[in-house]
């Protein structure tokens, strides 16, 4: 019967840590993704496969990837969502954060190279098997256009 | 050595096609790794370790397709992919493939 009793105080605590500092690492992190996403509005990310047909540019392969945990919350309520089906809203949001976060050091690559736009975005996710909870990586990739020197990139100054 | 995920470059002439080259890595991580990874599996937020080493994977095998492309006489490597497979509990497989290409000039 004790043992019984520990063993639900201990689910219970995991619960509410989890629940704490889940939402506590979502909250900041969504605040750092909002403000990266609003500095680097300026390089535009297409996931056209087709670039513009001018020589005026160098290409480069730059990628940008990130592993993200649920939290002990997060996988049980999704197990509660299992049972009635519908939305599973915690690995919603787990899931955007990954691929934002992914996509901005992808543009952080980029824009360190000075280009003008990245071209071809393609995701790549994957589950990654760590224990009960699971993870997630998501890796961002595209190629780089960097205006050549001496020529005019459309968008950027030389 | 000319990476890039399109089709064809703009401007530029494809001289010689030199077929798939492909790398590999299947990694995975040290016990320590694993025993702080589990911690914080359970309050959420990034796996810095983890991240660290599926890129450095991920280097690997592309390190591992250009010198395939090397061995071929090629200087561009095109239409390149990625893909991950988790394996097993704490392995996982990056797998990148391009075309090789001879480009004039």
């Amino acid at each position: 019967m004790n043992g019984l009793l520990l063993q639900a105080g201990s689910v219970v605590a995991l619960l509410v840590l989890g629940y704490l500092f889940g939402r506590l690492a979502e909250k900041r992190h969504y605040r750092r993704i909002i403000e990266r996403e609003a500095q680097m509005q300026s390089l535009p990310v297409v996931a056209s496969r087709y670039p513009p047909e001018d020589r005026a540019y160098q290409q480069q392969l730059v990628t940008g990837s990130v592993v993200i945990a649920s939290d002990y919350f997060k996988a049980f309520l999704a197990g509660l969502i299992n049972i009635f089906g519908g939305r599973v809203t915690p690995f919603e949001s787990m899931l955007d954060r990954a691929r934002r976060e992914a996509l901005l050091r992808m543009k952080e690559q980029a824009l360190a190279l000075e280009a003008a736009y990245v071209f071809n975005i393609k995701f790549d996710t994957t589950r990654i098997a760590t224990g009960k909870v699971g993870a997630m990586e998501v890796l961002a990739y595209g190629t780089a256009m960097i205006p050549m020197a001496g020529t005019d990139g459309n968008a950027h100054e030389v | 050595m000319l990476v890039s995920n399109l089709e064809f470059l703009p401007g530029r002439t494809v001289v010689r096609h030199l077929g798939l080259v492909q790398g590999s890595s299947v990694r995975s991580k040290h016990v320590g790794r694993d025993i702080a990874a589990s911690l914080k599996n359970f309050f959420g937020g990034e796996l810095r370790g983890y991240t660290e080493l599926l890129s450095d994977s991920r280097e690997e095998a592309t390190e591992r397709m250009l010198e395939q492309a090397q061995s071929l006489g090629a200087n561009a490597v095109l239409n390149v992919r990625y893909s991950t497979s988790s394996i097993a509990a704490g392995a996982a497989e990056i797998f990148v493939y391009g075309t090789a290409v001879e480009l004039a000039d």
